[in-house]
């Protein structure tokens, strides 16, 4: 983090995010931009310029409201969709841009999508969804096919894993249905578990068993997960490190604890006071109001300065750089810049 | 039962007996589908064993030198004809080729929708404009019209040939299948199940075939029943219109010949009528039982139908979103 303090104006030093382990991390990603073209020549730009790293039995949440470009995060990570620019890492490695080589990377990256009820195919028997990703990235077949798709409904929890494999995904319950997700994810015994808001489709009390499903795989498989989630409490609650995007862009991101706890960001301000708490006695008075920017024209600057209470003159004019603001945590605000110090003083002390 | 985790899904003490063929309930279909599928299988049956059940050939005469129709009588159940051929025979007779040719071209034509409607919808792009614009121009042109340009040049042998005329009458009848396909396809394609698929590293083709398919599979045998109508339709005009005469007769021809000797004027009513009403018949039967296609095949009916009675089904059952409302997961809580 050392190396971002007081960038050259103009140009943007490359932050990586994601928590901070020794060696490779398990996926890198550089620099990943996608702009959508929505028709005369205008584009959505629903991610820029991210670079993130997923180390292996860490868990990174990705944080943001709806329209953040955090599940199109995911899935420019997994390779579905592909990246207006930036590249992808696995252990350090470029991914090819093959046919052969997209399809050996789907055997190390996997992504659980966000509803379980569209998921699953309602064609198809639950073995049968266990089944295909061992088909095409192992050599089991026969009796020992059917054992290993028993042990991995077992070990999503989901016993006797034998009468699962025979039912079919409108007999299962959103929960169920989720833990066939899962098990399809860890069948290719990936290196990378991405997971789309895995939880928000499902009933409250069902929520912790799949987080700490995910948390104990975390530990067992040592799976490098990408948690993207709109709840920053269950960020906390399963994330080592917490990335906040607003507007396809990150604006802060370090250890879950201090973010949750110090957020130095104006916008993790907003969504910390916007969470509900169960001993908040009167209504949360938010910090900050308004609605997310058009991606198509996002406002100039800072894309936070039209809802942020603490606007400079400086926010309209020029984006801000990721600043240190304690220990891995770095926020892309002026308010932290050492050039806007007095400024900002002043702004804090008129709210 | 070796989970290590709290979790919220434990189904009672059932034994496992993995798909036990057990206590199978009678299905019990709408009245509708049983009556159009009686039909339906009762008009099958005719064309397969009409030849035999004919009691005359199609050559039989009943006498030379009568040049009237005879009305029905205890010896010609449906009289006869100007030249006394006996009708109930050419009736039963007829009955083949018109089924025959009208289920050649449904199946033609569903496999045609199927491959132009599926992978135009799947794959999108330059091959979609294109074979968008092939199905249009087909749904646009007059099909009838078409066919008798087709049909009139073929030498005499194909003119006979049952899975000929098929795949012609099925050139006009694929496009309408082809785009309400496309159009499913488009949806099921973004569908989260499909993304599921080409996340585990899915080839595209079993995608489409064991993915997609299998959902579109209510409307691949809907299309079906109604291009097979629809071919019968275009079948009996073309005989009608003495387009095509087939040697076994059919009953287009039969209707074509009453028409050219005058039957309705005369009101020669056995000649024309069992044809026409046939064709009715044949029509409304599988008309009746396209209504329960899509129960019998949506697989959450079928299953509800044939399973164990101690599975307790989820149907529609779908935990209420409830974005920010989450109170659980506080580190302390636990």
């Amino acid at each position: 983090m050392t190396d971002s303090v007081t960038p050259p104006a103009g140009t943007a030093p490359t932050v990586v995010h994601g928590p901070k382990r020794e060696g490779t991390p398990a996926l890198e990603a550089r620099g990943l931009t996608k702009h959508f073209p929505v028709g005369r020549g205008k584009v959505v730009h629903a991610v820029e310029e991210i670079s993130i790293a997923l180390p292996e039995a860490t868990v990174t949440a990705v944080v943001g409201e709806s329209g953040s470009g955090k599940s199109t995060l995911a899935r420019l990570l997994t390779g579905l969709i592909k990246p207006t620019s930036g590249e992808l890492l696995l252990d350090g490695k470029p991914v090819g841009t093959s046919a052969k080589a997209l399809r050996a990377y789907t055997s190390d990256v996997h992504l659980v999508l966000q509803d379980p009820f569209s998921s699953l195919n309602s064609a198809h028997s639950v073995g049968y969804h266990i089944e295909r990703p061992l088909k095409l990235h192992s050599d089991v077949r026969g009796a020992e096919l059917d054992a290993k798709v028993v042990e991995l409904l077992d070990r999503v929890s989901l016993s006797p894993g034998a009468e699962f494999a025979a039912k079919y995904p409108h007999e299962l319950s959103g929960g169920q249905r989720q833990r066939v997700a899962i098990a399809r994810g860890l069948a290719v015994r990936p290196r990378v578990l991405l997971a789309d808001e895995p939880v928000s489709m499902l009933d409250v009390s069902i929520r912790l068993g799949v987080l700490n499903l995910f948390d104990g795989l975390r530990e067992d498989e040592r799976l490098a997960i990408l948690y993207v989630t709109h709840d920053i409490a269950s960020a906390r609650y399963l994330a080592d490190t917490i990335v906040v995007m607003y507007a396809g862009q990150v604006v802060e991101s370090g250890p879950a604890e201090q973010i949750t706890d110090a957020p130095q960001h104006p916008y993790t301000q907003l969504l910390l006071s916007a969470a509900p708490d169960p001993a908040r006695d009167q209504a949360p008075e938010l910090r900050g109001s308004g609605s997310p920017p058009s991606l198509v024209n996002p406002p100039s600057g800072c894309r936070f300065h039209p809802r942020c209470p603490f606007a400079m003159a400086v926010c309209k004019e020029q984006a801000p750089p990721s600043l240190p603001v304690g220990t891995d945590q770095v926020a892309a605000c002026w308010l932290h810049s050492p050039e806007h110090k007095a400024e900002a003083d002043a702004v804090s002390a008129q709210i | 039962m070796t989970s290590t985790l709290p979790t919220e899904t434990m189904t009672g003490g059932s034994p496992a007996t993995p798909a036990a063929p057990a206590r199978r309930r009678r299905r019990h279909y709408p009245i509708k589908v049983q009556v159009g599928a009686g039909i339906t299988l009762f008009f099958i049956l005719i064309a397969i064993f009409g030849p035999e059940l004919a009691p005359h050939s199609a050559a039989w005469v009943a006498n030379t030198t009568n040049g009237t129709p005879q009305p029905p009588s205890g010896s010609n159940w449906l009289g006869t004809d100007n030249t006394q051929h006996d009708l109930y025979s050419a009736l039963l007779l007829g009955a083949r080729s018109t089924l025959l040719i009208s289920f050649v071209a449904g199946a033609f034509a569903t496999v045609l929708s199927v491959a132009m409607g599926v992978t135009s919808g799947y794959v999108g792009g330059v091959t979609d404009e294109v074979m968008s614009i092939i199905t249009n121009i087909f749904l646009a042109l007059p099909g009838l019209l078409i066919l008798m340009v087709i049909l009139k040049p073929l030498p005499p042998g194909d003119q006979n040939n049952s899975l000929v005329i098929g795949f012609v009458v099925a050139l006009s009848s694929w496009a309408y299948g082809a785009r309400a396909l496309r159009a499913q396809t488009l949806t099921l394609r973004d569908q989260d199940y499909v993304v599921s698929a080409r996340v585990i590293g899915e080839r595209k083709r079993r995608i489409v075939i064991y993915e997609i398919l299998p959902n579109l599979l209510p409307i691949v045998a809907a299309s079906f029943i109604f291009t097979v109508i629809y071919g019968m339709g275009v079948y009996v005009a073309l005989c009608y219109l003495g387009v095509v005469s087939p040697a076994s007769g059919s009953w287009g021809t039969l209707l074509q010949t009453a028409q050219a000797s005058g039957a309705i004027e005369a009101n020669q009513w056995w000649w024309y009528l069992p044809p026409a009403l046939c064709i009715a018949l044949v029509g409304i039967g599988l008309a009746l039982l396209n209504f329960g296609i899509d129960e019998i095949i949506n697989p959450r009916i079928r299953s509800s139908r044939s399973k164990r009675r101690d599975v307790k089904f989820q149907l529609g059952l779908t935990p209420v979103v409830r974005p920010a409302t989450s109170t659980v997961v506080e580190g302390e809580q636990l």
